[in-house]
């Protein structure tokens, strides 16, 4: 311990700890597979997974099984598999790679992946809706759509008391209603709210701290990278989501990044220029992409994804536990609509957020695989630069297949918004 | 030849939008004409129909409550892209992306076509993030219209119909009065002749493909949402009868179910190289238009009528996820309507919905046996030799095995 009670290694807790924690979840799930535990497949932007822990479902997130395959530098091997069983090329790598899984009995780099019994999803990405139809075919399962209705226009959301928030808000708390009942007939449990209060209260926490370690990123040197460390606790954020692991991760990370900003102990010891990563980042190369700007000074000060592939939890929503229905629709209404605007009108809040986070230059990655967060993004970039006078670099690649992924190209481009950068710094006004 | 049933005069304009059929000679000459309608990118009607000082509701693939935008006076047309290069829409978008968001982008960016509101609906990972993307260039609203995306919540047509009404009050600052529910009756009556009259032509398709080709049908169809509906009604009131006693005779061709244009469409030499080798008896082609089967009730609560006509009476497609509606089973069903011995599984590049379907049809008809044709078109494409050429061998295939 040091002097002032903290643990000597609390430096890179986070990373070790989430890594643990990762591999005991596959470990967990391994077990899962071979005991024939009721599994529930989910996904990150609304997993609910509120409801699902009340009835003590396995939650598998198939994006993020997908993605460890790219990370771990074997997901061609399953898209070439996924494609030969007929998906083409076009399609999201991410369900490519799923779809194979499934092929080879739930076989996976890091462990054995059940099987669903049911599978909850929301309309935040159509794909899921389109993943889905894949189980329900393989296994018969049923599939539940909890539809959330997003933002209508830009600028124009709705809160608690208008009456068109409201009229959402009904048709989810219905809808939850309606995932309770099937979650009782397939587990052949009743529902128990007192649970349902317990699991809140874990994400309460939860959606508290990532909230506030978000915020510590505008700390200078940032703590943590947004794109590497973000994503590991990340995943976290969506598999832990509920739990008293997931809480106590948290608890534990906040008290890093605290000791981290109060120190000025950066992520990078030489962070020159602040980055905003907007996309998903690259995982075929995960580790070389993001030194092609680290490795220039670049420090990913905050992105897009720790927004939306949070389901929302950056807002830190709060459930009200004396009404755990009502504050839940309103939750995840709320939280799941923040990760759609994350998306898709994100604009406003990328002008917000530069100056805080005393941001330099704003990295647009456009992927092949996911054009949900995809297509909106060179508009999104033009509609930035022509608002604010900010350096911006547009890039495409791959979440998954390495095939569109040009590492050359890339660094090409990333070395010329790097020298636009330094340029812009020596001839800014002292 | 003289006018019949001609185009009324229903619009803020002082004569029909699309007055080209009216005097038309004969069918070759309509069909001519609706099909320049059709491919043309500087939308002709729509420009008549605002220098008669009305306004134009542009809404995106796939279905849209076009009854609350007529009640309102609007001129709801249907977006579906256009035969352009997208030199200005490229800017706004990533490499990876299908055809139909980038031209429909760039009428609009182009000054082709001019609207006063535009609508998408959430129908793919794509087109969700195109009211951003409009918006972000136009002034004018730029909405996401949320269609029920649980079409089997007890409470989805509850949700549609304040949604329908949200939309309602949208239109009304739009054209700046009122719609009321007789407005919304009265134009429910308009669609829901214009539901009857495509279902005849689709009739014709299934029992005499011979006298009406997929690409005819397909331009008869498509210019309806370019027009009031009160012209393409009487365009097609006109044209029926002229196609039911046409003096064609049946071939030795294999009768086709094409599956795979629900959004982005087909060019029209495509339908065409399609129509030269085979019947297709049925399609998916424009679906939007004919989403709802049924006549919907004018009377009652028309919001209520028209959002329980979306969720209860209507087909299907690779967009909307209903538990009743497998989409293999409603491809089977919609053959065996038909009386199609094949199908033409198509899709637009980059479009996920359209090609992960495919994979599902395919491997269906493979267990049932039934023979299938696997392409990928782009509205834009413009060599179709090597697809003909494929299409008659898989055509011919059939032939000499029966």
């Amino acid at each position: 311990m040091t002097a002032n009670g903290q643990p000597a290694d609390i430096v890179g807790r986070g990373i070790r700890d989430g890594a643990a924690l990762f591999r005991r979840r596959f470990a967990d799930l391994t077990e899962a597979a071979e005991r024939g535990q009721p599994t529930a497949y989910v996904f990150v932007m609304g997993s609910l997974a509120e409801i699902l822990r009340c009835f003590d479902f396995e939650l598998v997130f198939p994006e993020i099984t997908s993605l460890q395959t790219a990370v771990r530098g074997v997901a061609h091997e399953y898209l070439d598999q996924a494609e030969d069983y007929g998906y083409s090329p076009d399609i999201c790598g991410y369900v490519k790679a799923d779809v194979a899984l499934q092929l080879r009995g739930g076989a996976h780099p890091m462990g054995r992946i059940p099987k669903p019994t049911l599978a909850v999803l929301t309309n935040a990405c159509n794909t899921y809706i389109k993943w889905s139809e894949i189980w329900e075919r393989l296994y018969r399962i049923p599939v539940f759509t909890l539809d959330v209705p997003g933002t209508r226009e830009a600028g124009r959301r709705t809160w608690p008391g208008d009456p068109d928030f409201e009229a959402d808000k009904r048709y989810v708390a219905s809808q939850i209603e309606e995932l309770i009942a099937l979650c009782e007939a397939v587990t052949g449990r009743r529902f128990d709210v007192d649970r349902l209060r317990e699991v809140m209260d874990h994400t309460n926490a939860l959606s508290r701290a990532w909230r506030r370690i978000i915020d510590l990123n505008k700390s200078v040197p940032a703590p943590f990278n947004a794109l590497t460390d973000g994503t590991v606790y990340l995943g976290v954020v969506n598999a832990f989501r509920g739990t008293p692991e997931g809480r106590a991760y948290f608890d534990d990370l906040v008290e890093e990044m605290e000791h981290k900003a109060a120190r000025g102990i950066g992520a990078q010891a030489d962070e020159a220029f602040r980055l905003m990563f907007l996309g998903i980042p690259c995982y075929p190369i995960f580790r070389r992409f993001n030194e092609l700007f680290t490795g220039r000074g670049g420090s990913f000060v905050n992105s897009t994804y720790l927004w939306f592939a949070a389901g929302g939890a950056n807002l830190g929503f709060q459930y009200d536990l004396d009404r755990p229905l009502d504050s839940l629709a309103e939750g995840v209404l709320i939280s799941v609509r923040d990760a759609m605007d994350s998306m898709f009108f994100q604009v406003q809040d990328l002008m917000d957020q530069a100056e805080p986070y005393g941001v330099d230059g704003i990295v647009f990655h456009a992927i092949k695989s996911c054009r949900t967060v995809s297509t909106g993004l060179a508009d999104t970039r033009r509609a930035l630069m022509a608002a604010r006078d900010i350096p911006t670099l547009f890039i495409e690649s791959d979440m998954m297949d390495r095939r569109v992924v040009s590492e050359a190209q890339l660094k090409n481009r990333i070395d010329a918004f790097f020298e636009n950068l330094a340029t812009r710094r020596k001839l800014a006004p002292a | 030849m003289p006018r019949r049933n001609g185009p009324l005069t229903l619009t803020p304009t002082a004569g029909p939008v699309f007055p080209n059929w009216a005097d038309a000679g004969g069918l070759g000459e309509i069909l001519a004409a609706c099909r320049d309608a059709v491919e043309d990118p500087d939308y002709p009607t729509v420009r008549r129909w605002r220098a008669g000082g009305g306004k134009v509701v542009g809404h995106f693939q796939v279905y849209f409550p076009e009854e609350i935008a007529h009640a309102a006076g609007l001129l709801p047309v249907k977006i579906r892209g256009a035969l352009v290069e997208p030199r200005h829409a490229d800017s706004r978008f990533g490499s990876y992306l299908c055809s139909i968001l980038k031209t429909s982008l760039e009428v609009a960016l182009g000054g082709r076509l001019e609207l006063d509101m535009f609508v998408s609906h959430p129908i793919c990972d794509a087109a969700r993030n195109l009211a951003g993307v409009w918006g972000r260039n136009f002034g004018y609203p730029c909405q996401i219209l949320y269609l029920p995306q649980n079409a089997n919540s007890r409470h989805a047509a509850a949700y549609l119909r304040h949604e329908y009404d949200r939309l309602r009050r949208e239109i009304e600052r739009v054209a700046g009065r009122p719609v009321t529910d007789d407005d919304l009756g009265r134009s429910i009556a308009v669609f829901n002749e214009n539901r009857r009259l495509i279902r005849r032509l689709y009739a014709i398709k299934r029992l005499a493909p011979w006298k009406l080709a997929v690409d005819e049908a397909y331009v008869l169809v498509t210019v309806g949402g370019l027009i009031p509906r009160e012209e393409h009604n009487a365009l097609l009131r006109r044209v029926i009868p002229w196609v039911e006693a046409r003096p064609a005779a049946p071939q030795d061709r294999i009768r086709v179910v094409l599956e795979g244009g629900f959004c982005e469409q087909p060019p029209l030499e495509l339908l065409g190289v399609m129509a030269r080798s085979c019947y297709v008896v049925d399609d998916d082609l424009m679906i939007g238009l004919r989403w709802i089967e049924d006549d919907v009730p004018a009377d009652g609560d028309p919001l209520f009528n028209l959002a329980d006509a979306y969720l209860e009476h209507a087909t299907y497609s690779p967009v909307q996820h209903d538990l009743r509606k497998p989409k293999e089973r409603m491809l089977l069903e919609r053959m065996r309507r038909a009386d199609a011995s094949a199908a033409i599984l198509t899709a637009a590049k980059m479009c996920e919905p359209g090609l992960e379907d495919q994979v599902t049809h395919a491997r269906t008809l493979d267990d049932l046996g039934i023979p299938y044709f696997v392409s990928e078109f782009e509205q834009n494409m413009s060599s179709f030799e090597h697809l003909e050429i494929q299409l008659e061998t898989f055509v011919e295939r059939l032939l000499f095995a029966a």
